[in-house]
């Protein structure tokens, strides 16, 4: 049997008087992908459009950010409106048993924005290695990368930039609420 | 786009850790100097002008359902129709044109992987176009909140 999905999964405490109902979460969950409302208390709101109570969804939202299920909880920026036009995903072929140095190095550099591991797709897809930079302009980003490959001596590692050119869609994830 | 001085302050305190209390725009005004109503009409405004997309959550996507990044290469002269393809399907959150020979890029999210899978496996097949799926072996950094470097924005 699968383990309850971390929403569900609440200390009994954050009920305070009676048990949190299971749906009124799942409603939660719901609404906050779509995001915190403006309005003066945005955590009643979320109350009423959840059957909760406004201390029951504080719970259990704080439950969640210690938990790690929420990672941050603030605005989300649109880049590419501010003027970060060049975003690079830079992709590289890394031997296995360097990727997770090279990505925890690549995660420490300053403009580099995420950084992952992921599987090759031999033979349409040689590297493992994926990093982001959002940058102003495609020559500083181009700039960026030869300091760092400079710097981290990867000359001799092989590696791809792809600059998106179109941006079709960028929202947040809405893994429970309908599309 | 160009924002005042104030603007600028309310995106840089307020990226990360946004109070969780009874008035938390209220508490921001205090950090910031200005009226409760001034804090949500900015945000309003900046949700308006697409500066802002949402204040909210972000979820650490491995606890918080399925999500896969995937790829395809679509013909040049299609690519805007097979965009709309993929955005038209269920659970589908970012969707770039790259410059590659797979040239569209997107993830797709779901409750469970099971669900993912059927996802992916029914828009392969109303592309026509094989999928390059590349789930997250492992992140080394993953939060998107930079520090935005005001001065060098145009």
């Amino acid at each position: 049997m699968k383990p309850a999905p971390d929403y569900l999964v609440l200390a009994p405490d954050v009920a305070g008087a009676g048990p949190t109902s299971a749906w009124g979460l799942l409603r939660l969950r719901q609404q906050l992908e779509l995001g915190i409302p403006l309005t003066p208390r945005p955590y009643k709101t979320l109350a009423e459009r959840t059957g909760l109570s406004e201390q029951d969804v504080m719970s259990a939202i704080r439950q969640w950010q210690e938990r790690g299920l929420i990672k941050r909880l603030g605005l989300v920026i649109k880049h590419r409106t501010l003027g970060y036009t060049a975003n690079a995903m830079v992709v590289w072929d890394v031997p296995d048993d360097q990727v997770q140095n090279l990505g925890r190095a690549l995660a420490r550099t300053s403009f580099i924005t995420l950084c992952y591991q992921r599987p090759r797709r031999l033979p349409e897809w040689p590297y493992n290695l994926f990093c982001m930079i959002h940058g102003v302009d495609r020559q500083r980003v181009l700039s960026q990368l030869e300091t760092l490959i400079a710097d981290l001596g990867l000359e001799q590692i092989p590696h791809a930039v792809l600059f998106s050119t179109k941006a079709y869609r960028q929202r947040g994830g809405r893994y429970v609420s309908r599309d | 786009m160009r924002l005042d001085t104030t603007d600028r302050q309310l995106i840089n305190l307020f990226q990360r850790d946004l109070p969780v209390c009874d008035r938390p725009y209220q508490a921001m005004s205090r950090q910031l100097g200005i009226a409760e109503e001034e804090v949500i009409e900015r945000l309003q405004s900046l949700q308006d002008s697409q500066v802002l997309s949402r204040v909210g959550p972000v979820f650490e996507h491995s606890r918080a359902g399925a999500s896969l990044l995937a790829a395809v290469a679509a013909p040049e002269e299609q690519i805007d129709l097979v965009a709309a393809r993929i955005n038209h399907a269920p659970g589908v959150n970012h969707n770039y044109a790259r410059e590659h020979t797979y040239n569209l890029w997107f993830v797709m999210t779901a409750p469970d992987e099971d669900t993912l899978d059927e996802r992916l496996d029914e828009l392969e097949h109303q592309l026509r176009l094989p999928m390059l799926r590349l789930p997250m072996v492992e992140s080394y950094h993953i939060d998107l909140a930079f520090d935005i470097d005001w001065e060098s924005l145009p």
